[in-house]
């Protein structure tokens, strides 16, 4: 039991970064970002070119990840979300967008890295046994890198000067704007803050199960469940949906073994009843 | 007056669109000997009926990414039917709508509750729970599937041959594509009518505020429902024909790609015009066979070609053609 709860914290603190980018880019701009699962993806090819490849260290390749999709995400905002939001005449029509942008970082990332499953090296060796829990050290770290990015971006978010303004931002974009909040210049921060986490973990994630170009878009559903479970727009919220995800998976995997391969059917339909009794997550605004 | 003579011409128009699909179109595909076209054409005909359905929960203000789901679930009970209960694929055709709308109530009824981003989220895990479902249960026999389903059979009412068995046609092609225009001349009309009745004015008013529309008395939590059966229906029953068209289901038959694919038809077309779902699915269908020459590209050419569609038409196409029917 033990061995399943480490696994579930370990899943559960990366579920949380991705799902923190997601649910912060639909606070600042109500936008359902599709592509996020393909942003964790080109992360993740980004620190196999550098990394596995270029043979340059972890942490370079890491902070490449980062700045990468950071600067692909504000170009994202600047050129495409912003100009449709202001055109629309319902805000839905981002979420096409969201659709058409995951549709061609698929693309670039099929044409660029070719289809197959990559993976690199071991950051470092070695596995931590002790009586009951077995794991191995680059997941510890990973982990622990993990935990430390949320607490990391939790104090940008409630002490910094661009936290602050974004918190404001999500709360309400008029009354923010009114009390001199650059709008336009924070939803690109924030949308750049968002593609930058979910390109860390990709790079993260990449030197324990590689990545290949297929995995984007059920990463990006799982990434809707933890928002859903934890409530849209809310940070709390992602990282405790993050947890729950990851620690239902772990759990539901050993418990469910002899069923065969129902576990996320049990996610899904726990999430339903969920949902029925709560519409809005466990945190979330009432039609967020 | 005037308001008759603009409706004839609609109705002139609308019977000339569909004469020009079943008579005009094979005689050319005839001419030209692309018969690979009836399929293309067939496929388009059927994803505008689902699209469609997704159209109408549009309507009333949800965005629906779960047909996929309820498109799945249509093939299956219709294959079902037919393989293990020997029963006629026309008399599948509704029931398996009918089996979508029922199911589409007990899952709705819940989820209808949820408003924008949220309820968007739910409908795209519902496609996904539709898939492992199909892989988990024993009747729809896992990953590899049902298949070498029957062509539909004779349909006869009182001795007289309603349609004849698809088996025996030179043509099974032929019969499909006229089949399929022809289901969706009549979801279109139906769709056409929904929206212009008192229901559909009613969605309307959801649509805008749901509160507000409470308040004065309509009965919101039925509306939704009825809409999100209605638009289910349309799904199952375009998932029944897809299937007795390739003879075959699949858990993969129609993945989250799809569901997300007939959101984009509606999008694409325009939200505000029943015509939407049908000009999108056209455009987006044929726009990516056009782009199979182009192998590896595919990809990359239709997303960007469909972001700068989206940028600089960001209502729908129609808004282009129709920009004066609706000032708000």
């Amino acid at each position: 039991m033990e061995q399943v709860i480490a696994n579930g914290l370990y899943l559960g603190a990366q579920y949380a970064l991705i799902a923190l980018g997601l649910t912060l880019i639909f606070a600042l701009m109500n936008v359902l970002n599709f592509a996020h699962g393909q942003m964790y993806v080109l992360g993740g090819f980004v620190t196999y070119a550098i990394y596995g490849q270029l043979k340059l260290p972890f942490v370079v390749a890491l902070l490449c990840s980062g700045v990468t999709l950071a600067i692909i995400g504000a170009l994202m905002e600047k050129l495409l979300f912003r100009t449709v939001i202001r055109r629309s005449k319902r805000e839905e029509s981002t979420m096409l967008l969201a659709a058409a942008t995951a549709f061609f970082l698929d693309a670039v990332m099929l044409l660029l890295f070719g289809e197959k499953q990559r993976g690199v090296p071991k950051i470092i060796s070695g596995v931590f046994v002790s009586e009951r829990v077995i794991l191995p050290y680059d997941r510890i770290l990973v982990g622990v890198i993990a935990i430390l990015m949320i607490a990391a971006f939790m104090l940008f978010m409630q002490y910094s000067k661009p936290g602050r303004a974004m918190r404001a931002l999500a709360q309400d974009r008029v009354a923010a704007q009114l009390m001199g909040v650059k709008v336009e210049r924070y939803s690109m921060i924030g949308f750049a803050l968002g593609a930058m986490l979910a390109g860390v973990v990709g790079g993260l994630l990449v030197s324990i199960t590689g990545v290949n170009s297929g995995i984007g878009g059920p990463i990006s559903i799982k990434a809707f469940l933890m928002v859903m479970i934890g409530g849209a727009g809310v940070v709390g919220g992602a990282i405790a949906g993050g947890f729950i995800l990851g620690m239902m998976e772990s759990v539901g995997l050993t418990v469910l073994r002899e069923y065969g391969d129902i576990t996320y059917l049990v996610i899904f339909a726990l999430l339903m009843i969920f949902l029925s009794i709560r519409p809005h997550g466990l945190m979330g605004k009432p039609w967020g | 007056m005037r308001r008759t003579h603009a409706a004839t011409l609609k109705i002139a128009s609308a019977v000339l669109f569909l004469l020009c699909l079943l008579v005009a179109v094979p005689l050319l595909i005839n001419a030209t000997g692309r018969s690979d076209l009836y399929y293309t054409l067939t496929s388009v005909a059927l994803l505008s009926i689902i699209s469609a359905g997704v159209w109408i929960t549009f309507y009333i203000g949800r965005i629906n990414i779960g047909q996929g789901a309820y498109a799945l679930m249509g093939g299956y009970v219709s294959a079902i039917l037919v393989m293990n209960y020997a029963m006629s694929f026309w008399l599948t055709l509704p029931l398996a709508g009918l089996f979508c709308a029922a199911a589409s109530v007990l899952i709705g009824l819940p989820i209808l509750r949820l408003r924008g981003v949220y309820f968007a989220m739910v409908s795209l895990v519902l496609t996904e729970v539709a898939r492992l479902l199909a892989l988990a249960l024993p009747i729809t026999n896992g990953a590899s599937g049902i298949v070498s389903i029957p062509l539909p059979s004779r349909l006869s009412l009182f001795g007289l041959t309603l349609i004849p068995d698809f088996a025996t046609l030179a043509n099974p092609r032929l019969a499909f594509y006229i089949a399929s225009v022809l289901l969706m001349a009549l979801c279109f009309l139906g769709l056409y009518r929904l929206a212009h009745s008192r229901i559909g004015q009613l969605c309307q008013s959801l649509q805008q505020n749901e509160e507000l529309a409470s308040s004065i008395g309509v009965n919101i939590a039925y509306l939704r429902v009825i809409a999100y059966a209605l638009s289910s229906f349309l799904g199952g029953v375009g998932g029944a024909m897809f299937a007795s068209i390739s003879q075959s289901i699949y858990p993969s038959s129609f993945t989250v790609a799809d569901s997300v694919n007939f959101m984009l038809n509606c999008f694409l077309g325009g939200l505000g015009y029943v015509l939407g779902p049908m000009l999108g699915t056209f455009v987006l269908y044929f726009g990516w066979d056009l782009l199979f020459q182009t192998g590896e590209f595919q990809l990359l050419i239709f997303s960007t070609v469909l972001t700068v569609l989206i940028l600089v038409l960001p209502n729908g196409l129609l808004s282009l053609a129709l920009p004066r029917k609706r000032s708000l």
